[in-house]
Order: structure tokens, then sequence, then C-alpha cells
């Protein structure tokens, strides 16, 4: 769920962001339908804005059973501790680390790894994948691929990578990509961008070898339903829990 | 019934208050002997590097109460790994409550092993309405083998136990507070039905 100033928006390549409700109602459902993880990246992230964010996780980690994760300007120590004592169980960042690689050690370190998700926001550029910053606005000149590892070095107990290419296009995630970062580092890898069916899905745990996959608007806009999506992919022998 | 939540220091413990509250009980967190000794039902959390958390708990001096605590206590994941006798993270004494060595998960798995994975040879009144092969959320990279103590089994990489008992003492290497409807199943059998005094 993107978070913005208190609701959940949905836009495409990041960008036209529309409204899909609100986030505690909707977590609620995504957690009994069948979801086995909420993931809210907070995209106002300005200071003042903050406040309303912890609340909300507070409000929505009381709710539901399942594992939380929560990014979203998140630039030091003291950022992620608030968030845990209020309820998320995983934080994600992205920016950050691109500039201060260092905060990947630093909250393996304090917090375990298990806690630390790293999400990477990507797009090629003529046949190579560049990470991207703010939103997947900035390009860097970071290679996807050496990143991947270093993040896999510096402590990190996930990555979560949304191809900009796809996010939003809802014609299926970067599975060749996908596959690719899975051979290079061996911590678990979350697709992200490019849902739209659910043969999607299916191709992306088969193909992209992902160890999650990760949507958004297919659920708001009620698109795919949890449950059928769930069925196929027991349907097709992929490990789920039903 | 006054459930005590073990505060050392180590990693996060909302989701489990939180838990508890949704099953319709308050919990307290504390690291004072009295009130833990006190305790109903005492829960040992745990998240982060081992070694570190058992400095916590030396300095504090709960390394030496909790083996002695009579009224049933749930360790969970690092918690239950705390409670038993040493672990290859951080080259770490435990307190020697399960009878088994803690090692690391090899490289042809993914290390951590994070996500859902099924329990079964459920051998206790923890899972008590609890069916074989139910999914729980686990997040790990050291396991406790198979054992005497071994109340429920996962596999990853090898057949290992994903809860023990002994006595008064349980733990589960899985997040019961994270692990949707069945998680809050067994948390509540440890509330409701576990009695040992």
């Amino acid at each position: 769920m993107d978070i913005k100033n208190g609701r959940t928006v949905k836009g495409v390549n990041f960008v036209d962001l529309r409204d899909a409700g609100d986030p505690v109602e909707l977590a609620k459902i995504y957690s009994d339908e069948g979801a086995d993880e909420l993931v809210f990246l907070d995209i106002s992230a300005t200071e003042e804005r903050r406040r309303t964010l912890v609340d909300l996780v507070r409000k929505v980690a009381a709710t539901i059973n399942i594992p939380f994760t929560v990014g979203g300007g998140i630039s030091a120590v003291s950022d992620v501790e608030v968030l845990l004592q209020n309820g998320a169980d995983k934080v994600s960042i992205n920016s950050s680390a691109v500039k201060n690689p260092q905060l990947i050690n630093d909250l393996a370190q304090k917090f375990g790894s298990q806690c630390v998700v790293v999400a990477i926001d990507a797009k090629q550029i003529d046949g190579e994948w560049i990470v991207h910053l703010v939103g997947g606005k900035v390009p860097t000149k970071i290679k996807l691929f050496d990143w991947a590892k270093e993040v896999e070095q510096r402590g990190a107990g996930e990555i979560l990578f949304t191809s900009m290419d796809h996010d939003g296009t809802k014609n299926g995630f970067a599975n060749e990509a996908l596959a690719h970062l899975s051979t290079l580092v061996n911590i678990p890898i979350i697709a992200s961008g490019g849902a739209g069916n659910i043969q999607h899905f299916v191709d992306t745990f088969v193909e992209g070898k992902s160890d999650a996959a990760l949507a958004a608007s297919v659920f708001h806009f009620k698109e795919i339903e949890i449950k059928a999506l769930k069925k196929e992919l027991k349907n097709n022998n992929i490990e789920v829990r039903i | 019934m006054k459930i005590v939540i073990i505060n050392y220091g180590a990693g996060n413990i909302q989701s489990i208050i939180f838990a508890i509250e949704r099953l319709g009980y308050k919990a307290i967190l504390s690291n004072n002997p009295d009130e833990i000794k006190a305790a109903d039902k005492v829960i040992f959390p745990g998240v982060g590097e081992a070694s570190y958390a058992m400095k916590m708990l030396k300095e504090s001096g709960l390394d030496t109460l909790i083996p002695t605590l009579k009224q049933p206590v749930l360790g969970i994941c690092l918690g239950m790994q705390l409670m038993c006798n040493y672990t290859e993270e951080g080259d770490t004494k435990g307190l020697g409550i399960f009878d088994v060595d803690v090692i690391k998960f090899s490289p042809k798995v993914k290390v951590p092993q994070m996500g859902w994975n099924t329990i079964y040879d459920l051998k206790s009144d923890l899972f008590k309405d609890v069916a074989e092969k139910e999914y729980m959320y686990l997040v790990h990279s050291f396991y406790a083998p198979l054992c005497n103590e071994t109340i429920a089994t996962t596999d990853y990489e090898v057949p290992y136990s994903s809860a023990l008992e002994n006595e008064n003492f349980f733990g589960t290497q899985f997040h019961p507070e994270k692990s949707g409807d069945v998680g809050e199943k067994i948390l509540g059998n440890f509330l409701e039905t576990l009695k040992f005094q």
C-alpha cells in the first residue's frame, strides 16, 4: 500500500496518483482475505506527515495478524526505532540506503537483518538495469545487480525489487531480472511492479524465481481476489498458505 | 490473568502486545524479577542477535531467573533459541532449558528463512485444536535440530524443531503473533490451556 497523507494511493509509473481508500480498513480486509504480508510505503514522508504515519502504523499493527513492513522517509536508526515501537515488524529503506549505505549495516546490527528490507527501484537504460531514487524519479550511476550484492553483504534481510518499466503497466513482473537477482544473492527477493492478472503471479514464482510477490492496485481495485490468486498458485504447485 | 512479557531491550515486542490484546488480555512489560515471578504466564520474546541479547539478559540478572520460573513460559524466535544449551550465533551459551544446540542453516538454502512454512508432528497442548501442516510465519538463520523436546517440526534444508517443550517451558521458532488466525489460536492456547501451578 502506497500511503500519502494518511490515505492509500496508487499511480502508474509512480505518478498520477489515485485514491484507493482508508489504509486501516484495507489492511484489515487484506489480512482477513489471506494476504501473507502487508507493506506500507509512505510516499509523502515529509517531516510534518511523519506523525500521521506513525499513528497509522500503530492502528494497522493493532488490527492485523500478519507481518507488517513499513517504508518511506527512513534515514536514521531513530526513525526505525519509532516504527518498530509502534508495531512495524520490518522496515524498508530505499534512497537513504543509496545515499548512506552504512545505514544498512547499522540497522542490521541494531535490529537484526530480518528487520531490514532494502527496496530497489530500477529501470533499464541502454540495456542496463539502473537504480533510481526518490520514488523512481532520479537516476543514479549504480547498477541494480551490483547494488543487490552490496546490500546483501551489508546485512539486508530481503530485497524488494520494483521494476519501474513494469510498475503500473499490468503486463507482468520483470522476471528475467528477478531470476538473475535470485542467482546473485542468497536472501529472499520480493517481486514488485507489473502485476495485472493471476498468471503474472504464477510466472514470477516459476520464471522469475521470486520468493514473494507484491502488488497494490490489482487488489485495491478488486481486479484480483487474494483467495482466488492463492488457489491458482497452489494449483500450479507453488508453495502457498491457503 | 497476569501476563508478563520479559523486557530486556531486545527487539520489537509491540506485535506481541497487540496480539495479546486481540485475544482479549492485557500484558505488561517488565524486567523486574518479583513481577516476573508473580505472573501467571511469562512470554520471553527476542529479535536480533543472540550474544547481544544474552548480554542484555545477564545485565538484568534475568539469565539466572528465567530457568527457575515455575509458571508456563513461552520463548518466541530468538527467545526460544536462547532457552537452548548453546547457539552458534555469536558463540553464545544459552539458558540450558532445552537440551539442544542451535546451529546455522547452510548456504544451500536462502538464509534467513523468511516467510511462511508448515508445522507438523504436533505433540503438545500448545497445539490443541490446531491441525497438522498449518502455515506459520518464520524469520531465522539458525535452528534447533530435532531432539527429545521437539513438539513441532518444520522442513527447511532439513527437518528441525519449530517448537520445543520441557515441563513448564515452551518455545516456538515461529511467530504466533504474526501467523494469522492459527498463530493467534496457539498464543491463545498458551494463555488459556496450559497450567503448571
